[in-house]
């Protein structure tokens, strides 16, 4: 297999809040692919966004702080890069996404405006240059109306719109990696398809990876090709899209497909997982969702879990397949409790 | 914008008529015969018919009020108890002086307000945050009075780099046109004058901008932060932007607007609470003007004074309002 793109490892995430140490991103390794679509799934809380933000070195600091750990871009290490180094990198190489489309444009500045300074910090152009290149982006991402739009302010357009903005900022210097931090989550399901789409074009078109985070299996299924279960800071299974939704194995993953809606079955009552995501916390023992898992049994609670690394480069990190720990619970070949 | 400036200047009507009811019955809310009043216990029934005569106090509220609206309409704000003078005439200059000062107040105020609220947000725990915010507590909680002292003892008495008092050598005046004295002399192409002018201007500039420099300092500062922390500075430099762009064109133009708020609100009280400050460095403004009508119970004046400074105030306000609406789109017009 070739060098990943984009490969994570081992990252801790550090933020001192009420002079407590919490790791919320707890030694998490990624690959991604050129051309790849991958997932990071969990709950919200799970540390997904502190790990893009670790990526493109923009965690607020203070209280955040990444205090170990290898980020490699093609072959460099963005933990040592400088500043001025990640600039060149950032919006350029890999671009981001992010959650809240109706927050983050600059709401005193017009979408040219905004458009035509990512592509000036990287493309030595013209503005009016430059603001031809932003009507033809608005036009790309299916934005109706784009020579005019692009003299509106952000509130004059709805969240789908604001994203589409969002996304032709983060195409207009053709990045080889976009992050996308829930991209759809703050929009209506028939926008979120639309999302989705230019999404899958632009990966098909030009390769771009993707990391594609979210906490919708849904939205991983239509979507990824890889796809990384985090729960509480720490990945805790990791597969192709088809493996992990036929057959997930963590305890957790398990739950998370379990709550999905499905129009086929006849079930009244939505599942959802007992109990709440705990704190990561440093000076915790056992794994972080023992006290969630029906099938927790005494090294949960006694020791940390190891990512266990099955066939076909799945990963999963829980007791239950460890081939020592496991003859009090289940057995990997017992399929009683899917 | 026209749309939203002609409903803004609309909505002065009112308030202006609400100022004028105010400023007209000052007179008529002291208890007791104003004419009396005005005069002391000692004056002659045929002294304060007179004066009731010449001030129409004899007639009715209605027309009364009438004729003194009618009067501001034309420019006449009546005439002076004391000196029998028109005080159209004797506040223009004292007018001018005041707004002279604040000007000049605001600008060192303002300019180094932002800049250290800036950079202390910027440097955020820096020394030079803590030197600036330091400074800028200081500075709130310094009475003004005696920074005014020290600053005449320092700069005035001991090193003489500065005059202490007024607002031009008074051997050699300036002959005033707008009554603004650094435009006159600019108006008479006179270099001396103008600096004349401005040292006169330094040391009670700095007594009455501290504290607004203060609050500006640190509201910017605090602003500032609030901003730094949003979505769309992250987007910013998520494009790969440098500090310098996020700082000086997305956080600051954000940031301002409560900023504009306090120093507008600053601006109305440099305007009317300059009292002190014109007293002691003897500056020829509406403060001490409004001030000596007090005491001489010079009633005319006083309500001239109040109409005058109050009218300063709302046009400030209309100012601030404007500008908001010029920064921030989503203001409707
Ligand atoms: N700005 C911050 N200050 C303090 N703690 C933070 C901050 N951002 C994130 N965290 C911590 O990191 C954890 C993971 O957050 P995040 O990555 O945003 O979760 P999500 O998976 O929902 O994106 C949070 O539970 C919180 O404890
Ligand atoms: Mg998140």
């Amino acid at each position: 297999m070739p060098e990943p793109i984009l490969s994570v490892q081992d990252l801790h995430t550090h933020f001192l809040t009420d002079n407590k140490e919490v790791p919320a991103v707890d030694g998490v390794s990624i690959e991604l692919h050129k051309g790849e679509v991958v997932g990071i799934v969990g709950e919200s809380g799970c540390g997904k966004s502190v790990t893009s933000l670790s990526i493109m070195q923009l965690v607020p600091n203070p209280p955040g702080k990444i205090v170990k750990g290898e980020i490699k871009f093609k072959g460099k290490n963005l933990t040592y890069a400088t500043e001025k180094q990640m600039r060149k990198i950032r919006g350029n190489e890999i671009s981001m996404i992010f959650q809240e489309p109706m927050t983050s444009l600059d709401p005193l500045f017009t979408i040219g405006n905004q458009l035509i300074e990512a592509i000036r910090i990287h493309q030595k152009v013209s503005k009016k240059d430059a603001k031809n290149y932003s009507i033809e982006l608005l036009n790309l991402v299916g934005i109706p109306r784009a020579s005019e739009v692009v003299d509106e302010f952000p509130h004059q357009l709805s969240g789908g719109m604001r994203q589409r903005v969002m996304i032709a900022m983060a195409m207009s210097c053709d990045p080889e990696v976009l992050i996308a931090d829930e991209p759809t989550t703050a929009l209506d399901v028939t926008i979120q398809a639309q999302i989705l789409d230019l999404m899958r074009n632009l990966n098909k078109e030009k390769q771009t990876s993707i990391l594609l985070i979210t906490h919708d299996l849904g939205v991983v299924a239509e979507m990824c090709d890889r796809v990384v279960v985090m729960y509480s800071g720490k990945v805790v299974e990791e597969g192709s899209v088809r493996e992990i939704l036929k057959d997930p194995k963590h305890p957790y993953t398990k739950g998370l497909i379990r709550s999905l809606p499905n129009i086929r079955t006849t079930e009244q009552k939505l599942y959802s997982i007992p109990g709440t995501v705990m704190r990561p916390s440093l000076d915790q023992v056992g794994c972080r969702f023992a006290p969630r898992c029906e099938h927790s049994f005494d090294s949960c609670w006694e020791e940390n879990p190891k990512l266990l690394k099955q066939e076909s480069g799945r990963q999963v990190r829980c007791f239950l397949y460890d081939e020592e720990k496991s003859e009090r619970g289940v057995t990997s070949n017992d399929k009683s409790y899917t | 914008m026209l749309a939203y400036t002609s409903r803004r200047l609309l909505m002065l009507v009112p308030v202006l008529f609400g100022m004028t009811v105010i400023t007209f019955s000052i007179i008529h809310l002291i208890p007791g015969n104003p004419a009396q009043t005005i005069l002391g216990e000692t004056a002659t029934e045929e002294a304060i018919s007179n004066l009731e005569e010449t001030m129409g106090l004899n007639r009715n509220y209605f027309i009364q009020y009438t004729a003194y609206v009618g009067d501001l309409l034309q420019g006449d704000l009546g005439t002076s108890l004391r000196t029998k003078a028109s005080i159209t005439t004797e506040i223009g200059p004292r007018l001018a002086a005041t707004i002279e000062l604040t000007f000049f107040a605001m600008i060192f105020a303002v300019f180094i307000g932002i800049n250290a609220g800036i950079i202390s947000a910027w440097k955020q725990n820096s020394w030079f945050d803590f030197l600036a915010m330091v400074f800028a507590l200081v500075g709130v909680s310094m009475p003004v009075f005696w920074l005014a002292l020290m600053e005449q003892w320092l700069f005035a008495q001991e090193l003489g780099w500065l005059p202490a008092y007024g607002r031009q050598e008074s051997r050699d005046p300036i002959d005033p046109i707008t009554h603004f004295y650094v435009i006159d002399s600019i108006l008479h192409m006179d270099m001396k004058q103008l600096i004349t002018s401005l040292k006169h201007l330094v040391l009670p500039s700095i007594a009455l901008g501290t504290i607004p420099m203060a609050i500006i300092a640190r509201m910017t500062r605090s602003s500032m932060l609030e901003v730094m922390k949003s979505d769309y500075v992250r987007t910013i430099k998520a494009k790969g932007s440098g500090q310098f762009l996020v700082i000086y064109k997305h956080a600051l133009k954000n940031s301002i607007i409560p900023v504009l708020t306090v120093i507008g609100l600053q601006v109305g009280v440099l305007l009317g609470g300059a009292i002190l400050t014109e007293t002691i460095f003897s500056w020829p403004g509406i403060g001490r003007y409004v001030y000596e009508a007090i005491n001489y119970r010079d009633y005319p004046v006083i309500q001239s004074g109040i109409l005058v400074i109050a009218f300063l105030f709302v046009i400030i306000n209309l100012i601030v309002d404007l500008l908001y609406a010029f920064i921030d789109p989503r203001i409707k017009y």
